[in-house]
């Protein structure tokens, strides 16, 4: 589509040209498997662990702790199957929040089937945990806690160092942090917020869908599940996938080197177009609050369904989405929009908006725009 | 910036008599070359301590991150400096205490005054900076004996000194103390860790290499320059020789019965190395020869690959676990390269069962057919000798585009 404006980042991202290249570059020289023990092998390992270093550099770890994974899903996976299976020998206790990604919320399911207590935090109104219900419900048996950074539908942010400190203190349980949409959008490492575990994905910083990363701050009992040739130090066998891994060791790089300037932009917008949603008063509700993320901006019209704004706005040229890509094609309500009790007028209608780094003033001002013709045009739908 | 200099306690050292003071020269050289990039170090000694004087942050972060790696030294503390006035102290003090303010602690403050002329006596002083810099941290209390903490405050004569932080160091003594001795460096895991206990005994090394190609590979080259570039940093340069070892080893597999092979292939080895020994002025030969751990290191075996030599072969692992070398070889940073997997020349002929207990007597009568000696002659001549450390920064260019 000519034209089209693409506010729909938290989805995917379009990679950069320069972590396009690289990719291209390493899968035209570096083609080698890392594995084998021949010049092309040797120097597809280097290249491969260079990568490795970069990010560990960035997470603030030992590259020996990084893992690169096909992506989020699997990140996420990965991390909660590993550490609970590994620990029964502590318990079976699991704290994660009602409004994780499905990724993990799925996996938990799948471990309340096989016997473990999972436990599930509430959130408030605008979408952050108690960590007061945190400090009651840790236990001597907790054998991981699994909070979200950024929630992908609101942009809330969690106290992840708050938890950390408070998870390490009371218990022997490993801090999992889904860091998918907070990575390159705000600081995260191990030193400084404390998790031990970190799940990031390439596609949602400018790299490529099927490439993420598990990370831990140090070696912890964890046991893999991609089981075969020992690759990944044995933590997760199969080829390693060289230029992925690249190519998101350099947009990561890229993502971090740019952060500060585009939260200040993303920030203004933001706050630009809060500005106008308030404007419309009872007919929308801003469910994103100034304290979130800058980069996802998600509101609710009355009465409205999600589907018919969005299309409405496409036929504009711009690009949204509702609450969430990943569920947008189940017709029931999110799971994050239900924990947030909203009123019954604002179930149905919920929008979300996200910047990226192609983003630019003009795309802000012409979504303002179609905002405002579209909100018009539906207003006599709008009882 | 109020740090001036960084405090270092000897080690073994101080038990030491009559040759302190080369102990202490060695330990000062050592402490230059490792940080000869610094520039010229500043450094006094005395008979229990050493000062290093500190010019900026920069280079006070370089030797704390350093200084551990250096044999000799039991530990070590950064040192500030204020005015002799009691504001000042007081200040410093708080300066100082600031950086453990995460953590509970027990601290409690020591004074010693060497300026006598200072108004306040010792217990005075220590009151008065006790009882200001207590109830400004929550997270101290205090404790007289055996505190976490303990705040020295100096009163010297040209100023007041405060340290409170101690470094543990690498102990052991200063490379170079002990005399030289020949690493046989094989690229697995347990030659490399024998070289540093050694090192941190205080022997000098030098390192060789057996060399097989084409049957073994660049590579498994590589990953040995790698592992003496690594040894280097616990305080000394290494010279590596690399020994041409094809046409011995090939002559061997023709020429000697498999099931003994081994034993000769050692012995030839051992034989090379005692060569280059002595033309390097070594005084032994180390080996990472662990008991039982393979067919060649069973007392049986070990006694006919020694026979070649009287010189003595120093075994530093010889009692030791798998489990504590590969332990260790993790600590000092080796074992990610030893377990990288080419083939070295310990590993390429290796008969299927080679015999645990050689008969010295055989294996002598075998090798009587074959001239080894010109061979081994030859190899030792045409060794290649590398000297690290070695800056290696090429390879982080070639891929600085892609990432």
């Amino acid at each position: 589509m000519v034209n089209t404006i693409y506010l729909d980042n938290s989805a995917t991202t379009k990679p950069l040209n320069e972590v396009m290249q690289a990719f291209m570059a390493v899968n035209e020289q570096y083609y080698a498997n890392p594995a084998s023990i021949h010049a092309m092998g040797v120097e597809a390992n280097d290249l491969l662990m260079r990568a490795r270093e970069q990010v560990a550099d960035i997470l603030q770890t030992e590259a020996k702790n990084v893992l690169f994974t096909s992506g989020g899903t699997e990140s996420n996976n990965a991390a909660i199957f590993g550490i609970a299976r590994s620990n029964t020998h502590i318990g079976k206790h699991i704290l994660t929040t009602e409004i994780e990604h499905p990724s993990v919320l799925e996996t938990m399911k799948q471990l309340e089937k096989e016997g473990y207590d999972v436990e599930y935090l509430r959130v408030d109104r605008n979408g952050v945990i108690s960590l007061d219900e945190l400090r009651t419900k840790i236990r001597k048996e907790t054998i991981l806690v699994s909070i979200m950074h950024v929630n992908n539908e609101m942009g809330t942010i969690q106290p992840i160092k708050e938890a950390a400190k408070m998870i390490h203190e009371m218990s022997r349980a490993a801090f999992h942090v889904d860091a998918v949409q907070s990575f390159g959008k705000l600081a995260i490492s191990f030193k400084e917020e404390g998790p031990d575990c970190i799940s990031i994905s390439g596609h949602k910083i400018h790299g490529f869908k099927g490439s993420g990363v598990l990370a831990f701050r140090k070696p912890v009992r964890w046991q893999p599940f991609a089981l075969g040739g020992g690759q990944e130090f044995g933590m997760r066998s199969g080829t390693v996938a060289v230029p992925q891994a690249v190519a998101l060791a350099k947009a990561a790089r890229l993502a971090v080197e740019t952060m500060n300037e585009r939260a200040n932009k993303y920030r203004q917008w933001h706050d630009e177009i809060r500005a106008q949603l308030d404007g419309y008063g009872e007919a929308v509700h801003v469910l994103s609050t100034p304290q979130g993320a800058a980069h996802i901006m998600s509101f609710s019209v009355r009465d409205l369904k999600g589907e018919v704004i969005i299309n409405a706005m496409q036929k504009r040229g711009v690009i949204v989405s509702t609450s969430s890509a990943c569920s947008s094609k189940q017709t029931k309500t999110s799971h994050v929009v239900e924990a947030l009790h909203l009123d019954e007028h604002y179930k149905k209608g919920v929008i979300r908006i996200s910047f990226g780094a192609h983003n630019t003033i003009e795309d802000i001002e012409k979504f303002k725009q179609v905002l405002a013709e579209v909100m018009l045009e539906l207003k006599g739908e709008n009882k | 910036m109020i740090w001036k200099e960084i405090l270092i306690r000897y080690g073994e050292l101080s038990t030491k008599g009559r040759n302190k003071m080369d102990f202490i020269r060695r330990l000062r050289e050592n402490i230059r070359h490792a940080f000869a990039d610094l520039g010229q170090l500043h450094i006094r000694t005395e008979r229990d301590r050493m000062f290093i004087a500190i010019e900026d942050e920069a280079q006070m972060q370089t030797l704390i991150t350093g200084l551990p790696k250096i044999f000799g030294i039991q530990s070590f503390s950064p040192v500030a400096a204020c005015e002799k006035e009691m504001e000042s102290m007081k200040k410093l003090a708080i300066t100082i205490m600031e950086t453990f303010k995460d953590e509970q602690h027990t601290f409690k403050v020591e004074v010693k005054r060497t300026d006598k002329t200072f108004p306040l006596e010792s217990h005075a002083i220590q009151r008065e900076i006790g009882g200001y810099v207590l109830p400004q941290f929550q997270n101290l209390s205090v404790k007289v004996k055996k505190p976490d903490i303990e705040l020295r405050v100096e009163v010297r004569h040209d100023a007041t000194y405060m340290m409170a932080q101690v470094i543990p160091g690498a102990g052991g003594m200063p490379v170079g103390s002990n005399g030289k001795s020949l690493l046989m460096l094989s690229g697995g895991i347990d030659s490399p860790v024998a070289g540093y206990l050694m090192m941190k005994r205080g022997v000098r090394l030098e390192a060789i290499h057996f060399f097989s190609p084409p049957y073994t590979s660049q590579n498994s080259l590589e990953k040995v320059k790698v592992l003496a570039n690594e040894l280097t940093k616990f305080g000394a340069s290494i010279r590596l020789h690399v020994i041409p070892f094809t046409e011995i080893q090939v002559l061997i597999k023709e020429k000697v019965p498999s099931n003994v092979s081994m034993t000769t292939t050692r012995r030839m080895m051992l034989k090379v190395a005692d060569q280059v020994r002595e033309e390097i002025g070594a005084l032994a030969i180390v080996t990472g020869e662990s008991l039982g751990q393979v067919a060649s290191q069973t007392l049986e075996s070990l006694t006919a690959i020694n026979a070649v030599t009287n010189t003595p072969i120093l075994r530093p692992l010889i009692s030791t676990d798998k489990l504590e070398i590969i332990d260790k070889a993790e600590k000092i940073g080796t074992y990610e390269t030893s377990i990288q997997p080419f083939e070295d020349c310990c590993t390429i002929f290796t008969p299927a069962s080679p015999k645990t207990k050689p008969k010295l007597e055989k294996v002598e009568h075998y090798e009587s057919f074959s001239d080894f000696d010109e061979l081994i002659e030859r190899a030792v001549k045409n060794r290649e000798v590398y000297i690290f450390p070695k800056k290696e920064e090429q390879q982080q260019d070639k891929f600085a585009d892609l990432l």
